[in-house]
């Protein structure tokens, strides 16, 4: 990508990708705000149980895979830019399965809230607001695990060179979004909400 | 191969399939424009359409034009495809095909997502009409959403609103409001990053500072109306209780969350139309727009008020002391930022040598009946006045005196000022006078007589009623208003026909303007500039024109 032009023809801070992905992060910020107030609002209002202070356990393991995930992905990033294959791969792969373990510990506390505790989208309304709220955050684990994926292993192949470091950078830009989403929910569901 | 020369001796002939496949398959900032707002006047029709059966059923008393349930049907998909089928296509289209010509540019900042959008709004509009042939689904009820554009819980619930429609309203438009997103995205991206030499920020057209502004409000605050709406979806699919009274769940919160939505919305539809009058009416004054930084500041000063003023729409539901004050404080600040463009427009006009070409003459009519729009919403945010009024034919009067006076008469304003650089012909400035006339007369005879039944306690979404409360001489009136305008469309619809069959060769620059569009072909090639502009003041042209006396010298 050349560098952007600004109106005195010099270079300005932003490309247009950063300035289209943060607009995007504005958005879905803009999107899960609601599923939070949505959360907030409910909290305690259920007309039956289970309740959140019976069934939720802390989800200390889900937590640390996707925080140091953002770690992995900056070093994948910089590795890029610094021509390190190896590094950037590994860096790809460490946060393709520490998302992969977010999804997974994600997984199985739904397993025990829906088999265990009998708690439903439908049960009442936490399970409404739960559901919803760490449903489209998982969704977007999802997607973002997807594409990362297929970084690593167009990176494999060979077609991921230091060039395309500023687009990597990009995807680490929405996957650290999605970490900050998960901070809110963290705070809101399992520690506010509890 | 044999057919090689062939091609090279001759330009291939253009079948009307290729013409096809280069409007389905286009990227270019131009093409979708266009392709934006023809479709948004062609649901513009529909919904016209749809008003004037309403109209018909409330000429008089006791009438038998349409059922209660079409009735209900009509004013739903009236207000639904009026929004989002029509408003947001439009700006969106002209915010397309003017950004990148505006600011030197040779295309939008990501052009395959903004056909995507485009394809993604026309789909979703197409959603939401299947809805009348195809929502009746597994129940045998319904047909189109009848359950009014804002779809309050709990009617829009399982429980009240059985088969398909409602979710066809639902799925419509969040598909349709992909487009406005990524329109958004791309609108600022490509002003923050497209600039051509020299084109500051301070630089900028007021249109595209303004509908820069629009796409943050945008971003704002159209995911939140997903969000409410994929809630409705959980609740009517899989059980959830968001909106559920029976488990505890709060039919208010969508009405906060709609609205939330819902009054930017009427800014986010309103400024395009600020950005339209912001350029015609300095070109037909012969004057710099008076006060250009303050219009910018206005502008941002509305888009951040008017995060916080969506619960004047819910006066009447019982919010309480504290947050009735809190809302109609909140709205009337709204009045003084808006009030300043007023006078900002009527200072650029003041002294000025005003051409009154069809363009400037909606403009005009744009003044003043959005000052009456104004003053009808500062009343509106008085909390006991509209306690009286509320849900009556006031509200009603007041907000098509926004959405028609103010914003479609800057579209038709907009389309006589930049169809000829869109098709290179000049729209006939007789047959606009007609239209013009017709129009606003009409206009004016149907809105301002419904300020009368409103006032007279006529409440909204009635599908016929008594004889004997005094509201027939107005509802008639009311009725025969809406005759003039479809007269005033039909002057239009032919001076368009009349124009791209033989309309008269426009050149670059017919109105002597200012701004660089005006500055390449009509219409602009693919590419748009030959050679990327250098810019110095905020009227680039003039400058070109008047070497001896060039506004950089000044600002």
């Amino acid at each position: 990508m050349t560098a952007p032009i600004d109106g005195q023809g010099n270079a300005t801070a932003w490309s247009r990708g950063e300035v289209g992905t943060l607009l995007l992060i504005l958005a879905e910020t803009s999107f899960f705000a609601i599923f939070i107030v949505g959360y907030l609002f409910y909290i305690g209002k259920s007309l039956s149980g289970p309740y959140p202070a019976d069934v939720l356990e802390l989800p200390v393991v889900a937590t640390i895979c996707l925080l140091s995930s953002s770690v992995t992905v900056v070093v994948a990033v910089r590795a890029l830019e610094a021509d390190r294959r190896g590094a950037f791969l590994a860096g790809i792969f460490a946060t393709v399965l520490l998302g992969g373990g977010f999804l997974a510990a994600t997984a199985l506390e739904w397993r025990k809230l829906i088999v265990d505790d009998g708690l439903m989208i439908s049960t009442n309304l936490f399970g409404t607001t739960f559901y919803s709220l760490v449903g489209f955050h998982a969704a977007h684990v999802t997607v973002g695990l997807l594409l990362l994926a297929l970084v690593g292993v167009l990176g494999v192949l060979g077609f991921v060179r230091k060039e395309h470091a500023t687009r990597v950078d990009l995807l680490s830009w929405y996957w650290h979004f999605v970490d900050v989403v998960w901070i809110a929910v963290f705070t809101v569901v399992y520690v506010v909400g509890v | 191969m044999a057919s090689i020369p062939l091609a090279d001796t001759e330009p291939r002939r253009r079948f009307r399939s290729d013409v096809l496949h280069d409007w389905v398959t286009t990227v270019d900032h131009k093409k979708l424009g266009i392709l934006y707002i023809a479709s948004g006047i062609v649901f513009f029709v529909i919904g016209g359409l749809e008003a004037t059966a309403m109209r018909i059923q409330l000429a008089v008393p006791e009438n038998d034009f349409v059922s209660p349930e079409v009735f209900n049907r009509l004013f739903t998909m009236h207000g639904t495809t009026m929004v989002f089928l029509v408003g947001m296509p439009i700006i969106t289209g002209f915010g397309n095909y003017l950004i990148p010509l505006m600011i030197g540019a040779r295309d939008m900042a990501f052009p395959r997502l903004n056909a995507w959008g485009f394809w993604m709004f026309l789909f979703g509009g197409l959603l939401l009409y299947f809805s009348y042939l195809g929502s009746t689904g597994l129940y045998g009820a319904g047909s189109a959403p009848d359950v009014g554009w804002f779809a309050y819980t709990p009617l829009a619930g399982k429980a009240f609103s059985r088969g398909n429609a409602t979710d066809y309203w639902i799925l419509g438009i969040v598909v349709s409001g992909f487009g406005s997103l990524s329109g958004a995205v791309n609108m600022i991206a490509t002003a923050l990053t497209m600039r051509c030499e020299g084109m500051s920020l301070g630089r900028m057209p007021l249109f595209v500072w303004m509908m820069v502004i629009v796409s943050f409000m945008i971003l704002v605050a159209l995911p939140p109306l997903t969000a409410a709406q994929v809630m409705l979806l959980f609740d009517r699919f899989l059980g959830a209780h968001f909106f559920d009274t029976q488990a505890g769940g709060d039919a208010v919160l969508w009405q906060h969350f709609f609205w939330f939505f819902g009054h930017p919305e009427v800014y986010i539809l309103m400024i395009p139309g600020f950005a339209y009058a912001s350029e015609i009416i300095p070109v037909f004054s012969r004057k710099v727009i008076f006060g250009y930084s303050v219009m910018v500041g206005a502008t941002v000063a509305i888009g951040f008020v008017s995060l916080s003023v969506w619960a004047h729409h819910m006066f009447a539901v019982g919010m309480g002391r504290g947050l009735n004050i809190w809302f109609a404080t909140a709205t009337m600040i709204v009045g003084i930022p808006t009030g300043m463009k007023l006078f900002n427009w009527l200072a650029t006009m003041y002294g000025g040598r005003i051409r009154f070409r069809v363009p400037m003459l909606f403009c005009t009519a744009f003044l003043a009946q959005f000052l009456v729009a104004g003053l009808t919403g500062i009343m509106l945010a008085a909390v006991p006045f509209d306690w009286q009024v509320t849900d009556s034919y006031f509200v009603v009067a007041h907000f098509h005196f926004v959405l028609i006076g103010g914003l479609v008469c800057t579209i038709f304003g907009a389309i006589y000022y930049w169809f000829p650089k869109m098709s290179g012909r000049m729209l006939d400035e007789r047959l606009g006078r007609w239209h013009f006339w017709l129009f606003v007369i009409g206009f004016n005879v149907t809105f301002l007589t419904m300020h009368g039944q409103g006032l007279l306690g006529m409440p909204r979404r009635i599908y016929t009623y008594p004889a004997d409360r005094g509201w027939e001489i107005w509802n008639l009136v009311t009725s025969l208003g809406v005759v003039l305008q479809i007269a005033g469309v039909l002057f239009f619809v032919y001076a368009v026909i009349k124009a791209l069959r033989s309309g008269e060769p426009a050149g670059d620059d017919p109105w002597d303007a200012w701004t660089l569009e005006w500055s390449t072909s009509s219409p602009p090639p693919d590419y748009n500039f030959d050679e990327a502009p250098v810019v110095r003041s905020r009227r680039p042209l003039w400058d070109l024109k008047h070497p001896d006396d060039p506004d950089w010298k000044y600002e």
